[in-house]
């Protein structure tokens, strides 16, 4: 947490110019009526760009712009570390990125060139006032390291040369042009791409070359969740075109299985049950739409105590509880668990505590 | 090695028009009307065919959460919301989606607000993305100046808005209910859940929050088909991915491609290899900055994706792979990412805001020395307080590099103890 105050001296008024309030305006419509209060960050921004750094009066004014209490646009303002508290250097405030990918390449060494070159700490001025740096926590090109972030611009892949050489730039007025400092073309690796060379993709003749939508219907869906215990050997083997239809003569059989003798689920299908809850804590089962307090009971003894024990199962394995389920019989499948398991093992609670109706 | 006709972005490394024009000639909003004909429920069932998990780190399977959305509005709006907010040191791929290929994301807002009922979508950017940002509405001006976005959205009957937003530099408004909370103009500080944003979200209505990659690719599966997509990696690591190769290769990049690719293919065929050969390969952060260290000698074999970063004791992440050779002190590493966490932490847990702080502190005694050898067994058990024990996953992220650390690279740790004990002449307890 970084903790931040309002600079000690502060200009008497702030307004957007008129350009600015225009702009502003269009922001604030991006949001519903009565949410203007979303567009704080976009309008503090705009009033950064504008002044250099945000200031006291800049806050009451936008505070009254957006209709939200002074304190709320303060709290904004200090909490996000893009938010300049103290002016800037007037050509340029050098943000470097200082987190460890950025190191790795050699951050410091540009680093020890801004306390040399600009101002021995972050935040403080040059002694022309004309340059100010500090040490950001990752700008996002970690691919591209060293980096610095100038105004709205980026330049990366520095070296102790190209950075002096930026900072010369910026002083005369005429810095380079902003990204890779070393001739390399944005992320992609030096020396040669090494995908993306086939120019069949940019000649247009890709469009309406893959409408699977088209040609086939929906593609088999088992559970996307966890992976079943016991499924059979999965397909893994990458083809092009669909997968073969491996995984779904498991089900016919139980089907045709199921209904001629319901009985005769077969042991192998039994999925692995536990003699107790891990550590002691089993899930609240009841908040399975369809599971009661008895339900509860019954399955804690068969050796089921988490959801994803159950979001677990392949359809197999719940065919086989189910027979085990006595008179309740018949409803691990109608409400199917494994689909409800899926959603409860991931934290996700239902609004109801007798669960959600599955559909 | 993936193929470059079954990549989804075609324009990453932006050497072609990023724009509307250049989009429609690699193919993306082909036929997104009648995608849209296919009706909500197919479209959440392809998704989840196609075995997609989330592109952001947690690797939350995209058509589950979908399918968590009300089936029919209880007359609140639904909202999609797309983390842009790509802050972990290591990764930015996003960054390359939003300034190279744009419309991949807003053809995917479309898709993904019409699935799940949302007429608006709302792009949070991270401030410091500020020609991405510019990039991106760009392009969803194109898009409704083309008719592609607003009322009848690509003809297909749907009304569809976007927007884009933006942040000032928090880390935090990453985790989805402290990206709804700046969304609404407040400190990005996380919600407690339940309720979940499928119920309560951004405005108190029911709200999808989905990462950048995972919305872009959207659209390509439902043109190409789950099983296209599905083909690729293996089972519960499907698919495509945007994986970035930072820190001690030779030409480090970002890349798409096949999930479950063998980490030394990965090095070798797109980052030119490890600085100084493999032998010089000392350590890999597999997927940003929060992902635990591992050992050369752990990963060298690895498979890159969800159960392959499992299988050796650390995670997936957004598959941002920060890369360290022998050179590297990686107590200093470490600590400096722990610094990272102390930054970002939101001040709302007292585990997090005053453990990431201590942490902090003792990692960088650590990298000098300056340290007792029972302060590592304290350090590791007092990150085991911050872990688990806070709002949201902010604690775990700043605990796991340093208990990672201590599990894998013990030795270097006690040496350095060892060695300031020494050059300090201070007696041995």
């Amino acid at each position: 947490m970084s903790v931040r105050r309002l600079h000690p001296e502060q200009p008497e008024s702030f307004a957007f110019t008129e350009d600015n309030a225009a702009y502003v305006r269009k922001v604030i419509a991006r949001y519903p009526e009565g949410r203007q209060a979303s567009a704080v960050i976009p309008v503090l921004m705009v009033a950064q760009d504008q002044e250099g750094w945000i200031t006291q009066p800049c806050i009451e004014a936008v505070a009254r712009l957006l209709d939200m209490p002074e304190i709320r646009v303060l709290e904004v303002a200090t909490f996000y570390t893009q938010f300049q508290l103290s002016p800037v250097g007037r050509k340029a405030h050098i943000q470097v990125c200082g987190t460890t990918p950025c190191r790795l390449r050699g951050a410091g060494d540009i680093i020890a060139i801004c306390k040399n070159r600009l101002a021995a700490h972050p935040f403080e001025l040059s002694e022309d006032g004309a340059f100010s740096w500090e040490e950001v926590e990752c700008a996002g090109a970690c691919v591209n390291a060293p980096m610095v972030t100038v105004g709205k611009d980026t330049y990366e892949d520095l070296t102790a040369e190209t950075f002096n050489a930026l900072i010369d730039g910026l002083a005369a007025g005429n810095p380079p042009p902003p990204g890779p400092q070393n001739g390399r073309f944005f992320s992609a690796p030096e020396g040669g791409d090494t995908a993306l060379t086939d120019l069949a993709l940019y000649d247009g003749s890709v469009i309406g070359k893959y409408r699977a939508f088209d040609r086939e219907e929906l593609t088999p869906a088992p559970a996307a969740a966890p992976a079943p215990a016991a499924a059979p050997a999965p397909a893994a083997a990458p083809a092009a075109d669909a997968k073969p239809a491996a995984e779904k003569p498991i089900p016919k059989v139980v089907e045709a299985q199921g209904q001629a003798d319901a009985e005769k689920v077969p042991d192998q299908y039994k999925p692995t049950l536990l003699e107790a809850a891990r550590d002691g804590r089993p899930d609240d089962l009841k908040l399975i739409w369809g599971v009661g307090s008895k339900l509860e009971e019954l399955l804690h003894k068969l050796g089921v105590y988490h959801f994803d024990q159950i979001a677990g199962w392949n359809e197999m394995n719940l065919r086989w509880v189910d027979q085990h389920l006595g008179s309740f019989r018949g409803r691990a499948l109608r409400d199917k668990w494994i689909d409800q398991c899926a959603k409860l093992s991931t934290g996700w609670r239902p609004s109801d505590k007798g669960g959600d109706k599955p559909v | 090695m993936l193929q470059d006709k079954d990549r989804i972005f075609t324009n990453i490394y932006g050497r072609q028009d990023w724009g509307l024009q250049g989009a429609l000639k690699r193919g993306q909003w082909d036929g997104t009307k009648d995608i849209l004909a296919k009706g909500r429920d197919f479209i959440i069932k392809e998704i989840q065919a196609s075995g997609l998990r989330g592109r952001g780190g947690a690797g939350f399977p995209t058509g589950l959460k979908w399918s968590f959305m009300p089936k029919q509005s209880d007359g609140r709006p639904h909202y999609l919301v797309v983390n842009a907010d790509e802050s972990e040191p290591g990764t930015c791929k996003d960054r390359e989606i939003l300034r190279h290929d744009p419309h991949t994301l807003i053809e995917g807002c479309l898709v993904a607000g019409f699935a799940m009922g949302a007429h608006a979508a709302y792009i949070y950017v991270r401030g410091e993305f500020v020609r991405e940002r510019e990039h991106l509405q760009a392009a969803v001006d194109q898009a409704y100046d083309a008719g592609l976005l607003g009322p009848n959205a690509c003809g297909s009957g749907w009304d569809m808005d976007v927007y884009v937003h933006h942040g000032a530099g928090a880390y935090i408004c990453g985790e989805e209910t402290a990206l709804l909370e700046s969304l609404e103009g407040k400190k990005g500080q996380p919600r407690m859940k339940p309720p979940f944003p499928a119920n309560v979200g951004l405005y108190g209505c029911p709200t999808t929050v989905n990462n950048v990659e995972s919305i872009a690719v959207t659209p390509t599966i439902m043109r190409r088909g789950a099983a296209w997509f599905s083909a690729f990696g293996r089972p519960n690591n499907t698919g495509t991915k945007l994986f970035m190769i930072s820190g001690h290769v030779n030409t480090p990049c970002v890349v798409e491609e096949e999930m479950g690719i063998p980490f030394k293919e990965l090095i070798e065929k797109h980052a030119g290899g490890v600085r100084g050969g493999w032998d010089n390969l000392l350590a890999v952060i597999p997927g940003g900055a929060s992902c635990p260290i591992v050992r050369a000698d752990q990963i060298m074999d690895a498979q890159m994706d969800f159960d392959g970063m499992r299988g050796i004791g650390s995670s997936f992440g957004t598959g941002g792979l920060i890369v360290m050779d022998k050179s590297t002190d990686v107590i200093a590493a470490i600590a400096r990412i722990s610094y990272f966490f102390r930054h970002e932490s939101c001040g709302q847990c007292t585990p997090c805001r005053e453990g990431t702080g201590w942490m902090w502190r003792v990692m960088e005694r650590m990298r000098q020395g300056n340290a007792r050898r029972e302060e590592i067994d304290m350090l590791f058990q007092v990150s085991k307080q911050i872990e688990g024990h806070t709002i949201c996953a902010l604690g775990d992220a700043a605990a796991w590099p340093v208990q990672a650390l201590i599990r894998n690279f013990r030795p270097v740790i006690e040496a350095r103890i060892d060695d300031y004990v020494a050059a300090q002449g201070i007696a041995a307890e």
